[in-house]
């Protein structure tokens, strides 16, 4: 695709904080490269609002590279805009054309309020994990890699999940606000792993109470979630999930 | 665990809808086979049927103390699925507060998947209708004419099917309430499986297609017959 400069309109979401209204703010954008990333092009209005005396657009960020998972940005109706399996940190301003209006609106979900702008707070995450996405392990030396065998597809299943990055896609894309697919990367990488076995009952019976605590709704399985995912989390660990609730809640002893 | 921490949970509460959903389907083959029986009239069957396979079985149906056992456990069925379904659709629905300015539509679901509360609905509302057409005049008003077949005496469903069917409006709701169905199904086969833990991939395929054509299968049945009744094409 050819490259060059842009002039775009952004209708942007504004809010002082997580008491107040909201509204959305229109700002012309000109003269951006077609090679920055949409983050740069925020950069790039911010340094203009400031320098008009304006306030900038708070919006999360952190790593640049797609694996932080902080940009929690939903453009023109999609998380993370229109590319698939992408970061919004990756999303690249040739994926617009000369003129075009892009509408960017934070996270919406009640379990991750907006803190300013178009940041949210998702350390409900932080609680989920907190309830147990972990294993426990006694200090003193690694173990020795090979010590533990595991088979070579549930290692590559349990991989696959642990791609996560809690970036929360999934719950804003999803009608319900479900965090299921978020829940069920955290409790399938451990649960396919011989090193997860321990705690596994005690794992997703905490971190679906939890899940169920911060307020996020319950999966209708419209796979919406997984086509947004970043990180292409399979909609199959919800079943996995599922099967672990099931089997913890109304099989295992105790 | 308790049982009530398991089923108060979202998780467990989607279980319950799994579970009554498979079961409903379940209901539904019986159903959509009984009622087929209609079809024995068509000319390549037999012209001089005139509903006597489709009496027979539905009397069949309302003959042993088994049958009518399962009659009520169909009941409860129906409303867990119904009162769940609700609760669900509220608790999910209250979870966002604010909506999106942008929506994202058909971007990674299908407009049915979504729909599930409203196709229930509606469902639900042409089931009040269906059951008040047969059910009701059959079980309590007695307003069912009787045939006597073989020195037996039985209510004649299939010509009450044959009066109900006369009205084009009914036979229209029918066909709507078919194509609910329909969608209600295509999702939720599927869906049901899910929720119950099948994560196999070996099977996921195999009921996804199943489920479609589960989906379109039962529900093209069930709209011919009203549809078959009004063309005179079974008498």
């Amino acid at each position: 695709m050819e490259h060059g400069t842009i002039n775009l309109t952004l209708k942007v979401w504004k809010q002082q904080n997580s008491q107040e209204k909201g509204r959305f703010e229109t700002y012309p954008v000109k003269g951006i490269s077609q090679e920055m990333s949409f983050l740069e092009m925020f950069d790039v209005l911010n340094e203009q609002l400031i320098r008009d005396g304006k306030e900038p657009i708070a919006f999360d960020h952190d790593c640049r590279e797609g694996i932080c998972g902080m940009c929690s940005m939903y453009i023109d109706g999609k998380p993370h805009g229109p590319w698939n399996a992408n970061t919004v940190c990756q999303l690249h301003m040739r994926a617009y054309k000369d003129g075009d209006t892009i509408v960017v609106e934070p996270w919406r979900a009640n379990a991750f309020p907006v803190i300013k702008d178009l940041m949210v707070d998702r350390s409900a995450f932080d609680r989920i994990i907190q309830a147990g996405g972990y294993i426990s392990v006694n200090t003193g030396n690694a173990v020795d890699a090979n010590s533990l065998p595991v088979e070579k597809k549930n290692a590559d299943s349990a991989f696959a999940a642990a791609a996560c990055i809690g970036c929360g896609a999934c719950v804003a894309a999803c009608k319900n606000s479900s965090a299921m697919l978020f829940l069920s990367a955290k409790v399938s990488h451990l649960a396919l792993l011989p090193q997860g076995e321990p705690e596994r009952r005690t794992r997703v019976l905490n971190m679906v109470a939890q899940m169920d605590k911060e307020g996020f709704g319950a999966c209708t399985n419209t796979g919406a979630c997984e086509a947004v995912c970043p990180k292409e989390i399979s909609i199959s660990n919800i079943a996995r999930l599922n099967a672990e609730y099931i089997s913890a809640g109304l099989v295992s002893e105790g | 665990m308790q049982w009530s921490e398991f089923f108060t949970s979202s998780v467990g509460k989607k279980f319950v809808m799994g579970l009554t959903g498979l079961f409903l389907i379940a209901f539904l083959v019986v159903h959509v086979g009984i009622n087929a029986c209609i079809f024995a009239d068509l000319p390549i069957f037999n012209e001089n049927d005139n509903g006597a396979m489709f009496n027979k079985a539905a009397h069949f149906m309302g003959s042993t103390v088994l049958i009518r056992i399962m009659e009520i456990g169909l009941f409860i069925g129906f409303i867990i699925h119904i009162v769940q379904g609700y609760v669900l659709e509220v608790r999910n629905r209250a979870s966002r507060g604010i909506g999106y300015e942008v929506k994202m539509g058909n971007k990674g679901s299908k407009w049915y998947s979504r729909s599930m509360g409203l196709l229930g609905t509606i469902i639900l509302l042409f089931l009040v209708l269906h059951l008040g057409h047969f059910w009701v005049k059959a079980r309590f008003t007695h307003e069912i004419m009787p045939v006597t077949y073989n020195g037996v005496e039985m209510h004649d469903m299939f010509m009450e099917m044959q009066m109900v069917f006369m009205e084009p409006w009914v036979v229209v709701v029918y066909v709507l309430g078919c194509f609910s169905l329909a969608y209600h199904l295509a999702h939720g086969f599927q869906s049901a499986f899910k929720t119950i833990g099948v994560h196999n991939k070996k099977y996921s395929l195999m009921i996804t297609s199943l489920g479609y054509g589960f989906a379109i299968l039962v529900p093209l049945v069930f709209a011919l017959m009203p549809i078959a009744m009004y063309f005179q094409w079974v008498k």
